[in-house]
């Protein structure tokens, strides 16, 4: 078996303070394996963003353990935490959160730059990213001349232009039509397929459980059930 | 364009009214620091000036003297004692102080008059554009400046008045030897002088003292320290820097210059400070963004203080291309505004601090960033 790529053990996640506080993760665990595309399917307020964050490096856990590629992350501070996101984590946000001021290229040329790589070798890497998104053409438009579904594949290309392991996707299709959130998944399908990553998508969208390799089913901070496809595809849809 | 420069660029382009809103509150600040210090720089240089054209080694001072335009008077018996020092070549004795020139359409106007022989290396008018210094010797000869002409009603050499009801006729005339007090000089020979001040024969202002080529400057100045009474004995360099003191400091003249700079700055730094905050919550989307993807605190705050050197960098260029303007139309009037380079880079590093320290409150603004708020859509 592939050891996992990224691991979350038995997670507690308290959030707030005082009587406000609440518990927002109760014992969760959860390992991403290479070439695997994983749903994490939820409703709102289950915990799925909050597991993002632990297993993105942006939250640190009241208890339990993160490791990526094999490292603990416990006492690790903010500029490790953010290297290691840096490094190994590709994020993709539902809103996109491209930089309007920049073209396509350059959103995609930022997740390098932070990493101090030149812009010699940064372009030529920005460039095929775009290309394997299908958007090559459209590498001088800034984000105002793209569709959603087009930004959402810049967005994409930023993820995955510095070779991260894992990737983080959360709710990738929410503001996308059905005919772009398919290209989305499909592109994402095949970056977990052909490339070896880990992909973790965070969504409520149903129509693309045919996408994932694995769906794990989350509620009131608790995992429910975590299931191969098309297995997993039957449990969610009998719970819908 | 380095990518970090791009983004910063446009992050501070993207709002232009907010744009021209810092751009202007710096090149307002910037230019009022220049005027100010500029000011405080030609004060500084007017109030030295005859110091810095009169040939001496050293100067016989009275005691207590505050300033080149104190009132204070010597015994012309000293110069004898003082040529008595062996060292000394020569005593020259020179007169100053404040009268009345008759305005040739009526009326009066104060003028401080300089008087010393023009024969001898003394302290006499320069930047000559009329005249020259022999005609000095002819009577009733003055020189005065062509700044001053319509204050003293003259307009040309041969033109006469009066001072204390005695004849006066422009006999040369200078350019540039302008009074800080705005009261014109009028320089003539010491005699004509001591006429035109009602003073005594036997009264002189000061010494210029000229010492033997090699001679011990020091040694001669303690010899006529010991010789003469009620006196005191300054190189040129001490006399410039009392002078400087008891105008730009016992007055309070350069506080109030300093003041008016600080003011500036504080102005400036204020104006910046606000547009880069307001710019950058305008941005703290994207700045999540850019804790999330996995950049450094650095590279935030590389954004954010390239942001403030960019704007330092043209509004110290708008700044400098204004202050140039009013430094050549101050030139020929009575308080020129100067500048020199090492006020023009004083002036640079001034900005790029008050923008640097302008991008404090945003950067504070940018740790306090939850990389999480990424997911909150």
């Amino acid at each position: 078996m592939t050891p996992p790529l990224i691991e979350a053990i038995d997670i507690m996640q308290r959030l707030g303070k005082g009587a406000g506080q609440v518990q927002a993760l109760k014992g969760v665990s959860l390992a991403l394996a290479g070439g695997e595309l994983t749903l994490l399917m939820g409703p709102s307020g289950s915990g799925k963003t909050t597991l993002l964050s632990i297993l993105g490096c942006m939250l640190t856990p009241t208890e339990g353990t993160v490791r990526i590629l094999g490292r603990s992350t416990a006492g690790a501070g903010p500029g490790v935490l953010a290297k290691l996101r840096r490094d190994h984590i590709g994020f993709i946000f539902q809103s996109y959160r491209l930089f309007p001021t920049l073209s396509a290229l350059d959103n995609v040329r930022l997740a390098l730059d932070v990493r101090g790589e030149p812009a010699e070798t940064a372009i030529p890497k920005a460039k095929d990213a775009l290309q394997a998104v299908g958007l090559a053409r459209k590498q001088n438009a800034y984000p105002y001349e793209l569709s959603g579904g087009e930004q959402q594949r810049v967005a994409i290309a930023r993820a995955t232009v510095g070779n991260p392991p894992v990737i983080l996707a959360d709710e990738p299709t929410g503001a996308l039509d059905g005919e772009n959130g398919h290209i989305v998944m499909d592109i994402l399908a095949q970056i977990a397929k052909y490339q070896s990553r880990g992909v973790l998508v965070v969504t409520h969208d149903p129509r693309i459980v045919s996408f994932a390799d694995r769906i794990v089913q989350i509620e009131d901070g608790r995992i429910l059930s975590e299931a191969p496809v098309p297995l997993a595809a039957l449990s969610y849809a009998s719970t819908r | 364009m380095p990518l970090i420069v791009k983004l910063a660029s446009r992050n501070l382009l993207q709002d232009r009214v907010r744009f021209v809103a810092t751009i202007v509150g710096i090149v307002f600040s910037i230019v009022l620091v220049t005027i100010q210090m500029g000011l405080f720089l030609s004060f500084e240089r007017m109030v030295t000036t005859m110091i810095d054209h009169a040939s001496a080694d050293l100067w016989i001072v009275p005691l207590g003297t505050k300033c080149f335009e104190d009132p204070s008077l010597l015994d012309e018996q000293d110069k004898a004692q003082a040529l008595s020092v062996h060292g000394v070549t020569g005593a020259i004795p020179v007169l100053i102080g404040f009268t009345q020139w008759a305005v040739p359409g009526g009326g009066s106007t104060p003028v401080f008059v300089i008087g010393s022989n023009e024969t001898t290396p003394g302290l006499h008018p320069w930047n000559l554009v009329k005249g020259d210094l022999a005609t000095l010797a002819e009577p009733h000869a003055v020189a005065i400046d062509r700044t001053y002409f319509s204050r003293l009603g003259v307009t040309q050499i041969g033109d006469s008045t009066q001072i204390r009801e005695q004849k006066v006729e422009v006999a040369a005339i200078t350019n540039g030897i302008r009074s800080f007090t705005t009261t014109p000089y009028v320089f003539t020979s010491l005699e004509r002088a001591q006429g035109y001040m009602a003073s005594t024969p036997d009264r002189v202002s000061y010494f210029l003292v000229h010492v033997a080529p090699g001679a011990d400057i020091a040694t001669i100045r303690k010899q006529l320290l010991a010789r003469l009474s009620k006196v005191e004995v300054l190189t040129p360099d001490e006399f410039r820097s009392r002078s400087r003191e008891f105008w730009l400091f016992g007055t309070g003249a350069g506080a109030a210059l300093f003041a008016g700079a600080l003011l500036g700055t504080i102005v400036g730094t204020v104006i910046v400070a606000q547009t880069l905050y307001s710019s950058t919550k305008d941005h703290l989307s994207e700045f999540v963004t850019l804790r999330a993807i996995g950049s450094s605190s650095l590279y935030i705050h590389k954004v954010i203080i390239l942001q403030a050197l960019l704007s330092a960098v043209i509004g110290f260029a708008l700044a400098a291309g204004i202050a140039l303007v009013i430094v050549v139309t101050t030139a020929d009037t009575a308080l020129p505004i100067v500048m020199t380079p090492i006020l023009t880079l004083g002036l640079f590093v001034l900005t790029v601090l008050m923008c640097i320290a302008s991008a404090i409150a945003a950067i504070v603004q940018v740790l306090r960033i939850d990389p999480a708020m990424a997911f909150r859509s």
